[in-house]
């Protein structure tokens, strides 16, 4: 029993940890870290403060347009109460986006990881190509796709698939176009993760009395679950505050909330308010269910 | 569980070739690995022999030939239905599952009810049980090694593979693992195969070697019989040292052939040439050769050479020697006299050998 014991040495004591690295860095890490920093902090927390601040700040009444310095959590109950209907559709349409998105990518990607040999380099660029054109145009494009006289709408009516008579202007479509505008980004790191993994691992599974089916379930999908996780974060964060495949392929009634903070924005008088607090409303939301679901579902290589 | 063949009995490969588009990677094997034994394939790199093991696993199918075990016949069976399991050369443990689940893994599979307690006794059989709850990456190369030893070992399989299951480790911990090999496989009693290129490695635990080159088994046999009497060119060389010369057989001297080698007459026993006529290559490895000042008197296979090198090794004294016919010898002299011959660099020397040590082997090889 003590057979492999002495190999070795004693396998039950674990290498020692690691030496503490006492070597000073000096100021070059700083200095490189510098221009990023300098960006964010121009770019990306000053607005984010001026936002909060925005959030917070009340009108003079009668002024339409004009604002003072206050604590004004009036617009955070106004977000929450007034638009809650656009934040859970802006999170179902997401999420459904995400869904099929999945379905889509993880097929193609294994096919581009295991089967289609050197066809690869092809279909990698063909994944990727959408991306030389706008993304406002591409969305464009799908309005005309999916249109009342396009071949989608034509096709399902003739076989009586499609109850409403149109796909244009449902959610049907928001959802659609979600999930063509992302799927790149949820293709891309399955596909990584796929190509990463060792053929020798998955040979393991058929060796260990796994059947192909076996094996993908409990060899493949697990050891690809980084790549999944990234991709449905990648796919999911965008999707919900998207508001341009609502306005070009959505109803009139029924918006996400990226319209309507687009809309308080822009359109709506005096609306800089009760717009910051969407956004930072969303902006908390999404952070909440990315860290539960990171927490849930995360590997040691993202978390 | 459905496809999961049982046998029992002896590995045999009838006939076995496989192609890859032009090339044959396996031409025509026939082998016969008896139930119960050590098992080497030793080949050089790109020899076939890792494809012979991947198509007894059922990771390939043979282009020609049956695979079998006993009485099944395996030939086109998936790898999950064969009652075999592999050590892989990158041991390929699961990387998402803990040591113990590795392990578990395939009586899982099996549906079998004690799989845990299973798992749990073969990482005590290879000393890993501290190690179960931890993750493949967080263990050393020789961890992981016994850990897919155990994944493999776990199933009782009728033939266990290991395909350089030792390459990666370092030589101190590949020659305790070699020992340790052996003595698992001893008290398991499972059929062992293992590829390996390293003909040390292949002699110190195989009851049995096979030496392949460019996909045909050159020639099989325990390893002593293979490094006493090599039947090849490839295997005199490949398996240990050799020291060869090329001579013409001129006639016989009893049970000896004589050959003419630059004019040297030397004598090999007839029952141990593979030629007896013509052209033929004769060796004598290097323990076999005796090194002296003087000609020695009496039967012939002497030959007068200059010393390019000394090493002395502490038990041993190694020599180059630098022969007529432009090849350089080795020989190996324990040092036993006590009077040391002390020879140097540039020395006159005769070697000469026992004709019975002596082999001949056909002189042409195909060029690789």
């Amino acid at each position: 029993m003590s057979a492999l014991a002495h190999v070795a040495g004693d396998p039950a004591v674990a290498p020692p940890p690691p030496a503490p690295e006492t070597k000073k860095r000096g100021w070059t890490a700083y200095l490189l870290l510098l221009p990023g920093v300098l960006w964010l902090g121009v770019f990306f927390i000053l607005p984010l403060v001026q936002l909060a601040s925005v959030s917070l700040q009340s009108r003079y009444p009668g002024f339409p347009g004009y604002y003072y310095r206050d604590l004004n959590f009036e617009n955070y109950v106004s977000a929450l109460t007034d638009y809650a209907p656009h934040f859970a559709r802006s999170f179902l349409y997401a999420g459904l986006a995400t869904f099929f998105a999945f379905v889509v990518a993880y097929p193609l990607a294994y096919a581009m990881a295991f089967k289609v040999g050197r066809w690869r380099n092809l279909m990698l660029i063909c994944v990727i190509a959408p991306f030389f054109t706008s993304f406002i145009l591409r969305t464009f494009a799908w309005s005309q796709i999916l249109a009342d006289e396009g071949p989608v709408a034509a096709v399902l009516n003739f076989l009586h698939l499609l109850p409403g008579g149109n796909i244009i202007n449902t959610p049907l479509a928001v959802i659609a176009g979600l999930t063509y505008n992302f799927l790149p980004f949820m293709v891309l790191p399955i596909y990584a993760s796929l190509e990463r993994a060792d053929p020798r691992v998955i040979e393991a599974g058929g060796d260990l009395y796994a059947n192909g089916f076996t094996t993908f379930r409990t060899v493949t999908l697990p050891m690809s679950m980084p790549g999944v996780l990234a991709g449905t974060l990648l796919t999911f964060i965008p999707a919900a505050g998207d508001f341009v495949n609502m306005e070009l392929l959505g109803p009139q009634r029924g918006k996400m909330v990226g319209n309507v903070i687009n809309d308080q924005f822009l359109a709506v008088p005096g609306g800089y308010p009760v717009a910051a607090a969407l956004s930072f409303t969303l902006m908390a939301a999404i952070l909440v269910m990315v860290f539960l679901y990171v927490r849930r579902f995360g590997t040691e290589e993202l978390v | 569980m459905a496809g999961f063949r049982e046998a029992r009995g002896d590995l045999q490969l009838e006939s076995v070739t496989k192609t890859f588009g032009d090339f044959t990677a396996v031409d025509d094997i026939d082998l016969t690995v008896p139930r119960g034994s050590f098992f080497a394939l030793l080949g050089p790199s790109g020899c076939g022999k890792t494809t012979t093991l991947r198509m007894v696993a059922g990771l390939e199918q043979p282009t020609a030939g049956r695979v079998r075990i006993g009485d099944t016949d395996l030939t086109g069976s998936r790898p999950y239905e064969r009652p075999v399991n592999t050590v892989f050369q990158s041991y390929a443990l699961f990387p998402h599952l803990t040591i113990h689940d590795n392990v578990a893994f395939g009586p899982k599979r099996r549906k079998d009810k004690d799989a845990a307690q299973r798992a749990d006794d073969a990482l005590e059989l290879v000393q890993m049980t501290s190690f179960a709850a931890r993750k493949p990456a967080q263990l050393s190369g020789g961890q992981q090694q016994r850990v897919a030893l155990a994944r493999a070992l776990v199933n009782h399989p009728e033939v266990l593979l290991l395909d350089e299951p030792l390459g990666a480790l370092d030589l101190k911990l590949r020659r305790e693992m070699q020992v340790e090999l052996k003595r698992i496989q001893t008290e398991v009693g499972l059929t062992f195969i293992h590829v390996t290129h390293d003909q040390e490695e292949a002699m110190t635990m195989a009851d049995t070697v096979a030496v392949m080159n460019r996909g045909r088994i050159e020639q099989l046999g325990p390893p002593a019989e293979l490094y006493d009497l090599p039947r090849t060119r490839f295997v005199a060389n490949f398996l240990g040292q050799a020291n060869t010369g090329v001579g013409t057989i001129e006639g016989r001297d009893g049970d000896h052939l004589v050959a003419d080698v630059l004019g040297t007459k030397v004598k090999v026993l007839e029952a141990r040439s593979q030629v007896h006529d013509g052209e033929m290559m004769f060796g004598v490895r290097p323990e076999k050769v005796t090194v002296s000042r003087k000609q020695p008197d009496g039967v012939g296979n002497d030959v007068k050479g200059v010393v390019r090198d000394v090493s002395f090794l502490g038990v041993a004294t190694s020599y180059l020697v630098d022969m007529p016919s432009g090849t350089t010898w080795s020989c190996y002299e324990q040092n036993l006299d006590v009077e040391p011959l002390d020879l140097r660099p540039g020395d006159d020397v005769w070697l000469t050998w026992n004709p019975g040590h002596a082999f001949g082997v056909p002189v042409e090889e195909i060029a690789v």
